[in-house]
């Protein structure tokens, strides 16, 4: 083969190397979202009321103890599961029985869910119920309408502290 | 596993002789796939220390300094900073394809299962480097990543809290993460490193650099692409937000897409079975594998000729065992030897000449002996009487020769051409059992044993024991280098050689009156 046509012959097979290289390193565009939508996020770790009532020691009981294990309260290690409902627009989306963590089932139950949505004004219902209750009510209701905007994160976060759900 | 190896054999093989023309096979990009590879690591790692200089850990500094990089110091940051990523994606270019290659040519199995499976954590530590390597841009598409693999990540029972509340507010984050994000991204590559040492222990003299003219070759190509086509951040990442449309570098992410439509649980699971069938492959099935090299110690000298060609450190030389007057003497793991025969045919004992009944050289292939070897060249010898006598000798995975049955040429096939000793060339000469002998074996810098074709052009040439003796005719020897897929190249090779031996005045017949003195053992390793 000429000299010249193994030279030209380099010159596609490198260019043809580097147009790969520089075609998949940013395409095709890969569309995650769509642009006019907004992402409602449900995420939190709260754990239920333990399983069993707490209950107070008496100095008798405490007496025989290390200092360090002296505490006035004793409760059961393992909590309630903790339901939780959100309803958008009415809507339920979401409605689930959440274990707690744990081996001993002492841990948080977790939550992490995410609702694609429109932009724009939204209704949302959040109910949660983290006691032994059984007549079907919830411990914590809250509902609010809100307004989206294109992309927009909403995460909606649960902290009793903070008197039950709130918004981020 | 034919069906699969099949087609992307044939696929290599038009490749390769495409490439053969344009970049001669030294130059062939494709024979040197790991060295490629080896050359984008320090490409990546220098240009890594570089962008390091300018890089600040911050949420906001280290957008700000990325992009500093990109737009104010275009010039030197900006273009280093393009071949940091296109390097990268190199990588797993290349790596990509060495793989396709190494499991077409059936070079992961038996005695090269240990270079298999250890290629297995390269692989996925080179995808962790870079993706870490992403995140620390901090923009839209470093969002998105972060986001997706701390969702993916928290599939696994091992986290006491969600990993992904650490993104989903930007006050969440604080610059202790880029700290860590450095930290993985620099710590990755080197383990990287430490296991391509360990990738290669079970490769004797192992190319990590590739050609100097290939390697320049791609450094001109990557600045022009890094010029014409420069790395760019995307927006600012804003944990307030989520990313919409990206411009995904499919080298590394590729797998990211597959999050938002399959469950991460899915994901977890298709990713384990691949790497496990990766990992696996070797054994399914497993390779019959024909017998390891044997060293017969009353024939070895202890020259370390063997050890020295053996192209997977199978041999290795020892203190003598047997009370005879040399130092050293060969031992070969079995578990490391393929059974390719180049020690035999560098073993200095391995001559045709010797007139024992039971030709045994110092180290042989038990399946495949050089006794066998020259009562097949007998054999072979008597189907010719054409007008121009040629013996092929064929390495196996070379050009097809199995119709190379006749009078004017006829194919005796070896586990690789380097396992010829030259003497046997000239035996077959000096004692007319051909007018020419050709030597068919792999393409020029893609022997499937690494080395045969080299070390058997380097004795020919009388660069490397043990030499061809200067008395053989050369003008009656030929070479033809080729894959599987060109038999017909052999052919018209084979004519052309015809062609030339036919106006070569005929050799004087040996003279078979009576048998040639036996050589002594020193004879026979100079004459070798």
């Amino acid at each position: 083969m000429l000299s010249i046509v193994k030279y030209i012959g380099q010159a596609l097979v490198y260019a043809a190397i580097m147009a790969s290289l520089g075609f998949l390193a940013t395409s095709p565009a890969y569309q995650h979202f769509p642009p006019d939508h907004a992402m409602i996020k449900l995420t939190f770790a709260h754990g239920g009321k333990h399983i069993t009532d707490c209950v107070r020691t008496s100095r008798e009981d405490l007496k025989d103890l290390a200092p360090n294990m002296r505490k006035q309260v004793r409760c059961s290690r393992d909590r309630v599961a903790i339901t939780v409902q959100l309803e958008i627009d009415g809507k339920a989306v979401y409605d689930h029985t959440l274990q707690p963590a744990g081996l001993r089932n002492d841990g948080p139950s977790q939550v992490y869910e995410g609702f694609p949505v429109t932009a724009g004004k939204h209704v949302l219902s959040m109910r949660l119920r983290d006691t032994k209750r059984t007549d079907g009510g919830f411990d914590y209701e809250t509902t609010a309408e809100v307004e989206l905007s294109p992309k927009q994160l909403f995460v909606i976060q649960f902290r009793p502290e903070f008197g039950g759900f709130y918004f981020n | 596993m034919t069906f699969l190896q099949a087609p992307i054999r044939a696929f290599f093989a038009i490749l390769e002789s495409a490439l053969d023309r344009i970049f001669g096979a030294k130059f062939n990009p494709l024979y040197h796939l790991g060295a490629l590879g080896f050359f984008m690591y320090w490409v990546v790692a220098v240009t890594g220390i570089y962008i390091y200089i300018f890089f600040d850990t911050g949420i906001t500094e280290a957008y700000d300094s990325v992009e500093y990089m990109t737009h104010d110091q275009w010039y030197l940051a900006g273009v280093m900073r393009s071949f940091h990523r296109y390097a990268s994606d190199a990588m797993v270019l290349f790596m990509v394809i060495h793989i396709f290659r190494e499991f077409a040519m059936d070079r992961y199995r038996g005695a090269r299962w240990f270079t298999w499976v250890t290629g297995t954590p390269v692989m996925i530590l080179i995808f962790a480097s870079g993706i870490t390597g992403y995140w620390l841009v901090w923009d839209e598409l470093a969002q998105f990543i972060a986001v997706r693999s701390a969702e993916w990540l928290d599939w696994l029972p091992i986290f006491g809290t969600a990993i992904a509340a650490n993104f989903l507010t930007p006050d969440a984050l604080d610059d202790r993460f880029f700290t860590l994000m450095i930290f993985i991204h620099i710590a990755a590559p080197l383990i990287l490193l430490f296991i391509l040492w360990i990738h290669l222990q079970r490769v004797s003299n192992a190319v990590t650099n590739p050609p100097r003219a290939l390697a320049v070759g791609m450094m001109v190509a990557m600045l022009v692409l890094s010029l014409v086509k420069p790395a760019v951040s995307h927006g600012p990442a804003d944990l307030g937000t989520v990313v919409s449309v990206l411009d995904l570098d499919w080298f590394y992410l590729g797998m990211y897409p597959l999050l938002d439509y399959w469950s991460s649980g899915t994901v977890w699971a298709t990713l384990g079975v691949l790497l496990l069938i990766l990992l696996l492959l070797p054994w399914l099935p497993p390779m019959r594998r024909a017998a390891p090299a044997l060293v017969t110690l009353d024939q070895c000298n202890g020259c370390t000729r063997c050890q020295a060609d053996c192209p997977y450190a199978a041999i290795t030389m020892v203190p003598r065992t047997d009370g005879l007057k040399f130092d050293l003497q060969a031992e070969v793991n079995p578990d490391k030897c393929v059974s390719c025969g180049i020690c035999a045919g560098a073993c200095p004992t391995a001559t045709p000449f010797r007139r024992r009944a039971d030709l045994v050289a110092g180290i042989d292939l038990p399946d495949s002996s050089i006794a066998d070897l020259r009562d097949r060249i007998h054999a072979a010898a008597d189907l010719l009487g054409g007008k121009t006598r040629i013996l092929v000798m064929s390495c196996q995975h070379a050009a097809r020769t199995d119709d190379l049955v006749g009078p004017e040429a006829t194919a005796v096939k070896v586990p690789c051409i380097g396992a010829i000793p030259p003497s046997f060339i000239d035996y077959m000469l000096s004692e007319g059992l051909a007018d020419g002998v050709m030597l068919s074996g792999c393409s020029e810098g893609e022997c499937y044993n690494r080395f045969g074709g080299h070390w058997t052009k380097a004795r020919l040439e009388g660069t490397r024991d043990p030499n061809l003796r200067k008395r053989v005719p050369r003008e009656r020897i030929g070479t033809f280098w080729g894959n599987k897929m060109q038999g017909g190249g052999l052919r018209r090779e084979i004519e052309r050689f015809a062609g030339s031996l036919a106006d070569l005045p005929k050799p004087p017949l040996p003279d078979r009156s009576g048998p040639p003195p036996a050589p002594s053992r020193s004879k026979e390793a100079s004459d070798a």
